[in-house]
């Protein structure tokens, strides 16, 4: 009820302001003008608009994670500030004029490509979503995030454009024995990933731009993987090695991190694709409805398996589910819209939201997922989110 | 093959775009009747990028596999990495490889113990008690530690420090010293603990 009473104090102290001026021209009813700011060479946000990624300060600050303020964010597409971040060694600055990429190993010659040299390449641009395989953990641990922010903003969504790693493969030549590629990174941990070669040479991007322009420095600039559908931390940034090989070569982050514990004490290996899952933005934790009415329902679907076909919205706990309008372009492996028309009654609500892909994949329950995973499988998680909206107007995760 | 690939540029810098997509289109074809990921030689579809002499690849290979392909020749010994662990690892992974105080405080990685705990509530995942291989330990502190200053250990180095690290495990004995072919046939304790992703494994309706 907060926002109510402080906008009708806003709206009484305007009345008063009004009422001092009645008797002065009609023209001071409009704003004076003045004269704007001038043009300038790059474009900053208003000041007016405070969004920003949320991070905790650790004690080695070049590693963790920011995230994205899903909450504040129009359409599909993530501004490039606003992009999740997570790096293990900090953000090296590298200056594309002497930026390389190598490709070795099974091939038939091994090749060192320069920025120029890629951008000779056909050049390709996609929409897909990234996500951190510990997206929505603390929601698989039982305590769900406050906010969209907290609980899923380990995710983000961009126009990729680069190249395709096959062609910069075929350009190289495989051997006969290659089966798999490792990707490595630039930044002073050297990240490495190992990637089956039938992804490889799928559809995975050697990125260079980013929503139109180069690739921001925390995500990679000047040259990325972007591995469509699969867990962040494979879409290896600042790339500067691809190694062809003829094994997986258990690198620390496939060998001991981003494998999920089962409860019989096996770990799951190269659990790659991010399933579906969607999380509803408004209304949703931490936001506050202005008294019973008519509210959009309104969030963001998801698959690394394909595209979004469907997305459901349940307002009584998951009782029953109304099919949302998927409402923004529906691209495979892409962040889609959903939104539902709802009318708040004033009454306490539980709001949930559930997507299937074009695989046939419905996003499950949290029930269900730890009854097959147990409790220690914290990555990978995409069960449903509830929020629920209390009788004073406020929407919590509790 | 190497006459094949120096073709495009050959024609690139004699005839222009109209040529060079022609040798393009060719060089598709020829690699397409070959099979595009068969053993036999393939042109290069765009004559992009320059050949890496063996001595820039050497520089910059640094993988290593879990059959040691990639390991570089060298040895180090316990009681060597005891000293070089004091010096370069203590301060934030703990005397013994368990921090503690501060150093827990800021989740610096524990990497000793946590054996019998995987099937519990609090599982503790360390080189121990988890890590599948361990090339896998000598690769990480090579490519990544320590962490203000990675990519200083020397190579010798690293197998005392791989060699410390598994045995404050009790992976390996006290006087044990590693090198480029014992350090690949050690087995460590959870090397089976891993499966295949089986999923889709939840909500399939």
């Amino acid at each position: 009820m907060t926002n109510t009473i402080s906008r009708r104090d806003f709206l009484g102290r305007s009345s008063i302001g009004l009422a001092g001026v009645a008797a002065t021209p009609t023209r001071l009813l409009l704003p004076a003008p003045e004269l704007g700011a001038p043009r300038r060479a790059y474009g900053e946000r208003s000041p007016f608009e405070k969004s920003a990624r949320y991070f905790v300060p650790g004690a080695t600050p070049g590693t963790g994670a920011s995230r994205t303020p899903l909450q504040d964010l129009h359409g599909i597409i993530t501004p490039s500030s606003l992009h999740f971040e997570r790096h293990h060694a900090g953000v090296p600055a590298i200056d594309p004029a002497h930026h390389e990429l190598l490709v070795h190993g099974l091939v038939e010659r091994p090749l060192i490509f320069t920025m120029a040299d890629l951008r000779r390449l056909p050049v390709i641009s996609r929409i897909h979503f990234i996500e951190c395989a510990g997206n929505t953990a603390l929601d698989q641990l039982d305590r769900p995030g406050p906010t969209p922010q907290m609980s899923h903003g380990l995710l983000s969504c961009s126009e990729w454009t680069g190249v395709a790693l096959r062609d910069v493969l075929r350009e190289a030549g495989l051997g006969a024995a290659a089966s798999w590629i490792v990707a490595e990174g630039a930044d002073a941990s050297r990240l490495a990933r190992s990637i089956p070669l039938a992804k490889a040479l799928d559809d995975v991007i050697v990125a260079f731009g980013q929503n139109g322009e180069a690739l921001r420095p925390e995500q990679g600039y000047p040259l990325r993987l972007v591995v469509p559908g699969w867990e962040g931390n494979v879409n290896v940034k600042w790339l500067s090695r691809l190694h062809v090989v003829d094994q997986p070569y258990m690198t620390r982050d496939e060998a001991a991190f981003y494998t999920d514990l089962m409860p019989d004490g096996k770990a799951r290996k190269f659990t790659f694709v991010m399933e579906a899952k969607s999380v509803i933005t408004t209304p949703a934790g931490g936001q506050q409805l202005d008294g019973p009415g008519f509210y959009e329902i309104g969030g963001l679907a998801w698959s690394g398996r394909g595209a979004i076909t469907r997305v459901e919205v349940s307002t009584d706990a998951g009782a029953t589910w109304r099919d949302a309008e998927l409402s923004s372009l529906v691209l495979p492996r892409a962040v889609t819209r959903f939104r539902l028309p709802w009318r708040w009654d004033g009454g306490e609500v539980s709001l949930q939201s559930r997507c299937t892909d074009d695989t046939g994949y419905r996003q499950p329950t949290r029930e269900q997922i730890l009854a097959v995973r147990g409790v220690n499988a914290t990555d990978h998680y995409n069960g449903i989110k509830s929020w629920y909206v209390h009788r004073d107007g406020s929407v919590r995760h509790v | 093959m190497s006459r094949i690939h120096v073709v495009p540029s050959l024609l690139h810098s004699l005839a222009g775009a109209f040529v060079h997509a022609l040798a393009g289109a060719l060089a598709c074809a020829l690699a397409g009747a070959l099979g595009a990921s068969s053993a036999g030689a393939q042109a290069r579809p765009f004559g992009v990028g320059r050949v890496a002499r063996p001595a820039e690849v050497r520089a910059r290979d640094i993988s290593v596999a879990p059959d040691g392909t990639g390991l570089p020749r060298g040895r180090g010994s316990v009681a060597e990495g005891r000293v070089l662990y004091r010096r370069q690892c203590a301060m934030c992974h703990g005397d013994q490889g368990i921090p503690s105080g501060p150093q827990a405080a800021a989740q610096y990685p524990v990497l000793v113990g946590g054996f019998g705990t995987l099937t519990t509530p609090s599982p503790v995942q360390t080189v121990g008690s988890f890590w599948p291989y361990a090339t896998t330990v000598w690769d990480y502190i090579h490519r990544a530690m320590p962490y203000q200053r990675p990519g200083t250990l020397r190579a010798n180095e690293v197998y005392a420090l791989t060699a410390y690290l598994l045995y404050l495990n009790h992976i390996v004995p006290r006087t044990a010293e590693l090198s480029e072919t014992t350090l690949p046939s050690i087995r460590m304790p959870n090397r089976d603990g891993f499966v295949s992703d089986p999923r889709p494994d939840v909500g399939v309706p």
